[in-house]
């Protein structure tokens, strides 16, 4: 840190968002704002069936129709060879294709690609498709592909990753064996559609023979120039990505896939830019889904309460063509970070299905945090000790660190403890106990859900393509600071928060700094918004980027000005020289001679104001929560309305409040939708069943309590101490809320968690305690 | 497939064109004239990206959305797009303000139509209750935000609240 720049507090203020000015006018810009010369529409004929084989795809019609250019199936589309590959870089192991060649394997598995003048001409093209399939008995739910034919004929079995062993180990087992208290839970967990209100979207345009052009929906331009690069096996240099506006992403756009491979590949194959933009309808039973899976834990406790073993086993529904074959291994490496617990085994299974594949989605370990807060709930009442108390006696504490727990991550300044005890200051725990007693005395069921996690963020260096940022910032002639980051902002307010730092540390008007990053011929690689990292490392990119610019400054200034460089400051965008008030300048005459008169630089000198800085933060720097949230359950009607929520998070140093609760808050409102609202099922042929948002149920304006937030900010050890704040919500959220309700019901028994908690499944739950409770009485 | 003339007035501009009978407002308004801001989401009317405000027959503006429209019925009509909201110097209608001083937004993708129902509920000095323009968001999908900024913009559009989130 350069001690020399003062610190203009713009870092920690709600800053306007300066992509507000153009987003709440209308004058954003879109994927489907892109217009091209001579741009064609595209269209998707999808497979209406689960599984089988097609036995006839009649394109006579639909090429008759005015206005189609083009109908695309595999074996064009095949012509052009591509290796698909997961976000990892690594090959897809499924036998996929851009267009089904020969099978298809899920209800929306792109068949056929209609180009048209427009899309309602592509539309109709679709429609006069005629396409015969020889149907199958899919396999749908994870029980069916343990038992069920080869989602992927030829392969070996559904399923298609496994990690550990389904027998506990010895040494776990005579652990829980031996415990006082030992607590079971299991939990199902719905697919959710990540839904972004911008669904996907590209255009494509092959200018000439060795250009490629691609305006997309994502969450990294230069993410997108290096897998299309690496799928079509064509120079990077070629491509250039650029995603101005995203509609948001939540990990759903995190890499291009089949669709978009796809229409750029017929752009590849017809010469004409090409236009695709996902419907709702699409988007929410053919874009990946997210989530679905199923675990079950079981933790020993001694008689105090004090963790001593656990074992997991999970199973995740990745359907037909997940963007990677994945166990979700991360659900157990985070599980226990955030306690002192000494032993755990784990099982984890990857399932091939005849549904939808699954993609990426806020927070895609979070399952952790599910299960073992619900659990830690679970053993309190059985152990018949206080929630909170369970949780203080095996919290990792700041006195306890570093300390290296579960599976061999080691924290140093996480802060789950003190993020709850900061929140038990705001939260009258036991006020609350008392009105929730009387209020059951009159047939009311409130209930409170306190919980505690960490999260690794900000993950650097140690997955390919989860990588450092850079920051380049210069002065133009002008006085005037521009920053072209590698970063990316999908409503994350990056050009906000970057300006905000690099105001700072650059002695600058925020006003006066204007940043850009949406465009893979800017900047360099990194993932954008991948693993809450924009902050913290692109905030450290820009930290000290501007720290190397001031330095020029200084240096320059103190050669034209005979001064020593210590003695000169930056404030506001004016040059200062301590004890020589008279000699302040404006920062725009040391830029214009920067760029036009070299020859008064110091000797030797480069010509111009610019500083670069690509950071590499540390491995994994880990946020802290604790969260409360407070509900009433209507006995008569199912229905869970959220009384308050208090969210207490560390994430370090805070740029701006306002984005940061503004993540969190986002984050939350998805963590409500996936308890209460949100379900994408399949039925037992492997049709999705919520095709429109009058089916799938999106959290609204109504099911959103007002948060409040507390933040503690303790700095990490980054450049500029932030931590990542993108998925936190998401992850703490639903067993916040599960806890709550299951506090609610705690009188009518344990609750079985199978997410959403609908009204009918929470009436189920009560129904069949009640039940219960007459035929006792009746014995 | 018939096509029909119509002329229409867009944020005070006059607009002739011939359409086909199926072609929806908001398609007409995205594709024909270029009036980008106004954002198709859902187009089965329940996620609201698409509003719009509609007078007809010297009625007052009212929030329409411009998917369940089809562009024909907007024969004669005067439209409001989110690029006509803000004043002609640049200043930001006082919806549009609200939403900016307390993160109303994050992607965007959502706003203009969640700025539209808010203009029109509040147009010609009419002074809703918070309850009101509540019950108007209920038809409004935001995926980013979880509405707390709304919520704040609301107090500040009808005084019942500080602005910012100065609170914690």
């Amino acid at each position: 840190m350069n001690a020399g720049v003062p610190f203009r507090r713009m870092v920690g203020k709600r800053a306007p968002r300066k992509e507000d000015a153009r987003l709440l006018t209308g004058r954003g810009q879109y994927t489907d704002d892109v217009r091209m010369p001579g741009m064609l529409h595209c269209v998707f004929v999808r497979s209406p069936v689960a599984r089988g084989m097609i036995t006839a795809l009649n394109l006579e019609a639909a090429r008759e129709l005015p206005g189609v250019h083009a109908i695309y199936t595999h074996a064009d589309i095949g012509q052009v060879p591509i290796q698909l590959m997961t976000f990892f870089f690594t090959p897809i192991a499924a036998p996929i294709s851009l267009l089904a060649n020969g099978r298809v394997a899920c209800v929306g598995d792109p068949v056929a690609l209609v180009i048209a003048e427009s899309r309602a001409i592509a539309e109709d093209a679709a429609a006069l498709v005629e396409l015969e399939i020889d149907e199958e008995v899919p396999v749908v739910t994870i029980s069916d592909a343990a038992r069920g034919a080869l989602v992927h004929p030829g392969t070996e079995s559904n399923c298609s990753q496994e990690m550990g062993a389904a027998e506990i180990p010895e040494a776990v087992q005579a652990i829980l064996d031996k415990a006082a208290h030992r607590v079971t839970k299991t939990i199902r967990h719905q697919r959710i559609a990540q839904s972004p209100m911008e669904a996907r979207a590209c255009v494509a345009s092959f200018d000439g023979a060795e250009e490629l052009t691609i305006h997309i929906s994502c969450q990294s331009p230069h993410f997108v120039a290096r897998y299309v690069s690496t799928v079509l096996g064509v120079p990077q240099e070629a491509i250039r990505v650029v995603a101005k506006d995203v509609g948001g992403a939540f990990g759903l756009k995190n890499m291009p896939w089949r669709e978009e491979m796809a229409v750029i590949v017929a752009a590849k194959l017809f010469r004409r830019p090409l236009k695709w933009i996902e419907d709702r309808f699409e988007s929410l039973t053919a874009s990946s889904h997210a989530r679905e899976q199923e675990i079950t834990l079981t933790a020993g406790f001694d008689a105090e309460g004090h963790l001593l073993a656990a074992h997991g086993d999970c199973s995740i529904n990745n359907g037909a063509w997940p963007m990677g074959e994945d166990c979700n291994i991360a659900v157990h490496m985070f599980m226990w970070p955030a306690y002192k617990l000494p032993a755990y085994s784990f099982h984890t299974r990857g399932w091939y299905t005849n549904t939808m594949g699954l993609g990426g989605y806020r927070g895609p370990w979070a399952l952790e945090s599910l299960i073992r807060e619900t659990l830690l709930d679970d053993a309190a009442r059985q152990i018949g000790i206080d929630p909170i108390e369970l949780r203080r006696r095996n919290l990792v504490r700041r006195e306890d660190q570093p300390m290296t727990t579960g599976m061999d991550i080691t924290v140093t300044d996480i802060t789950p403890y003190e993020c709850l005890e900061k929140l038990l200051s705001e939260v009258d725990v036991a006020a609350f106990r008392k009105e929730q007693a009387a209020a059951r005395k009159s047939g009311r069921y409130l209930g409170l859900g306190v919980t505690t996690y960490v999260e690794p963020t900000a993950v650097a260096g140690i997955m390919t393509p989860l990588t450092g940022e850079t920051a380049q910032v210069r002065i133009e002639a002008t006085g005037k600071v521009t920053a072209m980051l590698s970063t990316h902002s999908q409503g994350h307010g990056m050009a906000t928060t970057m300006a905000q730092v690099i105001a700072d540390r650059l002695g600058v008007a925020y006003d006066d700094v204007t940043v850009f990053d949406s465009d893979s011929a800017i900047g360099s690689y990194s993932p954008g918004a991948a693993g809450s990292r924009q902050g913290v490392i692109a905030g450290g990119a820009s930290w000290r980027a501007a720290e190397l610019l001031a330095d020029k400054v200084k240096r320059i200034a103190a050669h034209l000005y005979n001064a020593s460089p210590e003695t000169i400051t930056i404030e506001d965008g004016m040059i200062h020289i301590a004890g020589a008030p008279e000699m302040s300048r404006p920062l725009r005459e040391v830029a214009e001679i920067a760029h036009g008169e070299p020859f008064r630089l110091p000797e030797g000198m480069e010509t111009g104001l610019e500083a670069q800085y690509r950071y590499q933060p540390p491995p994994m720097t880990f946020t802290s929560a604790a969260h409360a949230c407070m509900v009433e359950v209507d006995p008569e009607t199912g229905f869970v309305s959220i009384k308050r929520w208090v969210s207490s998070e560390d994430c370090g140093t805070i740029i701006n409040p306002g984005i940061v609760e503004g993540q969190i808050a986002g984050g939350l409102a998805q963590a409500i939708g996936q308890v209460l609202l949100e379900e994408m099922p399949y039925d037992a042929h492997g049709n999705p069943l919520a095709a429109t948002f009058k089916d799938y149920l999106m959290p609204a304006y109504t099911d959103i309590p007002d948060f409040e937030y507390l933040h503690a900010n303790t700095p990490s050890q980054t450049i500029g101490g932030m931590r990542g704040v993108g998925e936190g919500g998401a992850i703490i959220g639903p067993p916040t809320l599960v806890n709550a309700i299951a506090d609610a019901l705690a009188p009518f028994g344990p609750l079985d968690v199978a997410l959403p908690l609908s009204p009918h499944r929470v009436l189920e739950h009560i129904e069949r305690a009640e039940a219960a409770v007459r035929l006792e009485e009746a014995i | 497939m018939s096509e029909h003339r119509i002329e229409l007035t867009v944020n005070g501009r006059r607009h002739g064109a011939t359409v086909e009978a199926r072609t929806s407002l908001g398609e007409f308004l995205r594709e024909e004239l270029g009036y980008t801001g106004t954002h198709l989401a859902c187009e089965h009317g329940v996620c609201g990206a698409c509003t719009i405000m509609l007078a007809e027959n010297g009625n007052g503006g009212q929030a329409v959305r411009s998917c369940l429209m089809l562009a024909v019925q907007a024969d004669g009509a005067e439209v409001t797009t989110i690029e006509g909201l803000a004043e002609a110097d640049g200043s930001l209608h006082p919806v549009q303000q609200a939403l900016r001083d307390n993160y109303g937004l994050q992607c965007g993708f959502c706003t203009p139509g969640v700025a539209i129902t808010l203009a029109a509920l509040t147009a010609d000095g009419a002074r809703p209750e918070v309850e009101d323009l509540e019950a108007a968001m209920s038809g409004h999908i935001c995926r980013c935000t979880g509405y707390q900024g709304i919520r704040r913009a609301i107090r500040q559009l009808t005084g019942t609240a500080q602005p910012a989130g100065e609170h914690a």
